[in-house]
């Protein structure tokens, strides 16, 4: 069987779990004009988890939390979010959710206090009880002794933080963050990462999306990884690792060796090849560990190409990212600009890989 | 740090007590809170900051400043019956500070959009409308504001009203209802472009020339035919005449042309735009943020 199965099916059927899922999505299609931005997505998220979105540029993963959040309505397709049908009852819905978007939506010019306060009025909080439940937001996300400046005056990680506790005022069931770290310091990041824990902890559902493998592996019980509006893959981390065969043969080549040593491990392991994109190397499934190994120390030799280093290593999700989506998940600004530096043809190569894809799909 | 149990009963629109299962809607009074509160939200911003209204200050006094000194003089042999040109200019003046100001709607509005803040608002089980009534609002109060620090700075400068103080405050209430309604036309035009850039320039597209073509600055008896069936007969030219009635007295008007029937007009105008624009406004926004 080709990697991570291209789970387009909902995950594991209600009958094995007991607890009801708390988002359920079912063939969500929408469009925007040639665009497929969700070409039939449907997934299940048990509720008193981190449920991961993890997906590239453009996969589909802020149309998603936009139709859950009830912001876009699709073309076709159901979703119900704590046992309320987003598309045919969206107010009641809203009572019942957050909203973290891609950008901190907060009021510059308010203070921290005023920010979530104004949030807890329009959950519908009578001006006591928002005041009251603000204050237990604030001492929550450590913003107490800011609380009183206006948010202009923030940190990114501060109104990061700031704008994710703001839906907390109305104590949603389910919070849709998205991408609630990217762009902030890692430091900060690792605050978010406890915030978000506490939160589950507490009860609440969270379905977030990211572009950082680590995050997902870190935070979410569940990851679904989004490619072009479908779900590539589905499971929790350790599923998803295994689904690659356990092990990546990963294969250190000069400059010069690189196309003859792709075009090799290709024939050998039966998958395309995929580039690491901080170090340059290159990486295939080894789907009959150490034979493939093998394989493929004898065929590169015979070929003539020589390498400096060769192993085997347990896949990470980023192997998982590269195989289901042929392309590396977003790397950070200065990982990027690393990767162009020793490695001017790395825009050809993705452009290359991106157009194996379609083969790869019809494959699975 | 309070345990805040995200599962348990929450607040009035969220409690799972008090809306089992039944649909929560949206009622007449949460449309009117909810419009208050952003209402407020939207006007600390110009409370925080005051540079903001500063500026938007400082061009309509200039206006008023150079209009009166630099071609009062030149101009005010055009104004009919006796009066001084600033008696002539400020209630013209007035209607001119309401509409410029009417385009900090479209601005306020596509900044929330581009910033992600209306998204905000939208998941949020709040009245939809209030996210425009709460913007109007705010900029009518804000309106209010630029007015009276203008208006001081022509009582300075020696304008008088000539009728009485009733008809002069109805005169500047009629002015901020009219740029309450093109509050609207402008929360319209701000949908349509979406971006605060685009908006920037598009809010001056209809506003120049129907101040400029109008009996704003002069009189429309030396423009040519054509324009002046036009400056005539628009909504600013009427509303200018209406304040000249109500500040000046019938006086101050052409002949065959009264305050009531000045005043009249300018009401149907004045409902007629906020109806149109209010049905219109209210459907881009619903295109704009889906
Ligand atoms: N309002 C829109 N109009 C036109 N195209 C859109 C719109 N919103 C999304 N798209 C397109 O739909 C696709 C999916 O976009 P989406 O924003 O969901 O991706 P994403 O996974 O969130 O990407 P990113 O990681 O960059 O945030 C993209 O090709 C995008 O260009
Ligand atoms: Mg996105």
């Amino acid at each position: 069987m080709p990697p991570p199965s291209p789970a387009a099916t909902p995950a594991p059927a209600e009958g094995s779990v007991t607890r009801p899922a708390v988002v359920r999505v079912r063939d969500l299609v929408r469009t925007f004009g040639e665009v497929r931005a969700l070409d039939g997505v449907s997934l299940d998220v048990q509720p008193g988890i981190v449920y991961g979105l993890l997906g590239p540029n453009g996969a589909g993963k802020t149309t998603l939390i936009r139709v859950l959040a009830t912001l876009l309505r699709p073309q076709s397709g159901s979703a119900e979010v704590a046992g309320v049908d987003v598309l045919a009852d969206p107010t009641t819905a809203r009572t019942r959710i957050g909203l973290a978007g891609q950008f901190a939506a907060v009021d510059e010019y308010l203070t921290g206090r005023e920010n979530v306060a104004m949030v807890g009025r329009l959950y519908g909080l009578s001006p006591a009880e928002a005041r009251r439940r603000t204050q237990d937001v604030l001492e929550r996300i450590h913003l107490t002794d800011a609380a009183d400046r206006q948010v202009g005056t923030y940190s990114g990680g501060m109104r990061r933080r700031l704008d994710l506790a703001a839906s907390l005022v109305g104590r949603p069931q389910v919070m849709f963050l998205d991408e609630p770290t990217t762009g902030i310091d890692p430091r900060s990041r690792m605050d978010l990462w406890e915030l978000i824990e506490d939160l589950v902890e507490a009860g609440t559902t969270v379905l977030l999306t990211t572009q950082y493998l680590e995050e997902a592996d870190r935070l979410a019980q569940r990851i679904a990884v989004i490619d072009q509006g479908r779900i590539v893959s589905e499971g929790t981390a350790d599923e998803l690792k295994d689904a690659l065969g356990g092990a990546v043969l990963e294969v250190a080549v000069g400059e010069d060796d690189r196309a003859a040593a792709t075009e090799v491990l290709e024939r050998v392991g039966g998958d395309p090849v995929t580039r690491d994109p901080a170090r340059g190397r290159l990486r295939i499934p080894a789907r009959d560990g150490s034979q493939t190994l093998l394989a493929a120390v004898r065929a590169l030799d015979d070929a003539g190409v020589r390498t400096s280093d060769i192993a085997l290593h347990r896949p990470s999700l980023d192997d998982v990212f590269l195989a289901v989506t042929g392309k590396p998940v977003e790397p950070t600004p200065a990982a990027n600009a690393e990767v162009d530096v020793e490695d001017p043809d790395a825009t050809a190569s993705r452009a290359a890989r991106r157009g194996r894809r379609p083969s790869r799909r019809s494959r699975g | 740090m309070s345990p805040l149990p995200t599962t348990s009963a929450a607040g009035p629109r969220s409690d799972p007590v008090a809306a089992p299962v039944g649909r929560v809607r949206v009622t007449p009074r949460q449309v009117v809170t909810d419009t208050l509160v952003l209402t407020r939200r939207n006007l600390l911003r110009n409370v925080r900051l005051p540079q903001l209204l500063l500026f938007s200050t400082v061009q309509p006094v200039m206006f008023l400043l150079l209009f009166n000194f630099v071609f009062g003089g030149a101009i005010g042999q055009a104004i009919p019956g006796d009066y001084a040109y600033i008696q002539w200019l400020m209630p013209g003046l007035v209607i001119q500070v309401a509409t410029f100001g009417a385009g900090q709607t479209a601005i306020g509005l596509t900044e929330d959009l581009s910033k992600g803040v209306i998204d905000r608002f939208r998941s949020l089980p709040m009245a939809r409308a209030a996210v425009l009534t709460g913007r109007t609002l705010a900029d009518l109060f804000r309106n209010a504001a630029v007015l009276t620090i203008m208006l001081a700075v022509g009582f300075l400068i020696g304008f008088r009203y000539e009728t009485n103080l009733l008809g002069f405050l109805a005169g500047v209430a009629l002015a901020l209802a009219f740029g309450y309604a093109l509050s609207w036309v402008m929360a319209t035009i701000g949908m349509l472009v979406r971006n605060p850039e685009a908006a920037q320039s598009a809010v001056f597209l209809p506003v120049f020339p129907l101040v400029f073509a109008s009996s704003v600055f002069l009189p429309t008896q030396t423009m040519p035919d054509w324009l002046r069936v036009f400056a005539d007969n628009q909504p600013i030219t009427v509303i200018a005449n209406a304040l000249r009635g109500l500040m000046l007295g019938d006086a101050a008007l052409l002949a065959g042309q009264d305050t009531a029937g000045q005043v009249l007009e300018s009401l149907a105008w004045i409902v007629g735009i906020t109806l149109l624009f209010g049905g219109l406004a209210t459907r881009a926004y619903r295109r704009a943020v889906s």
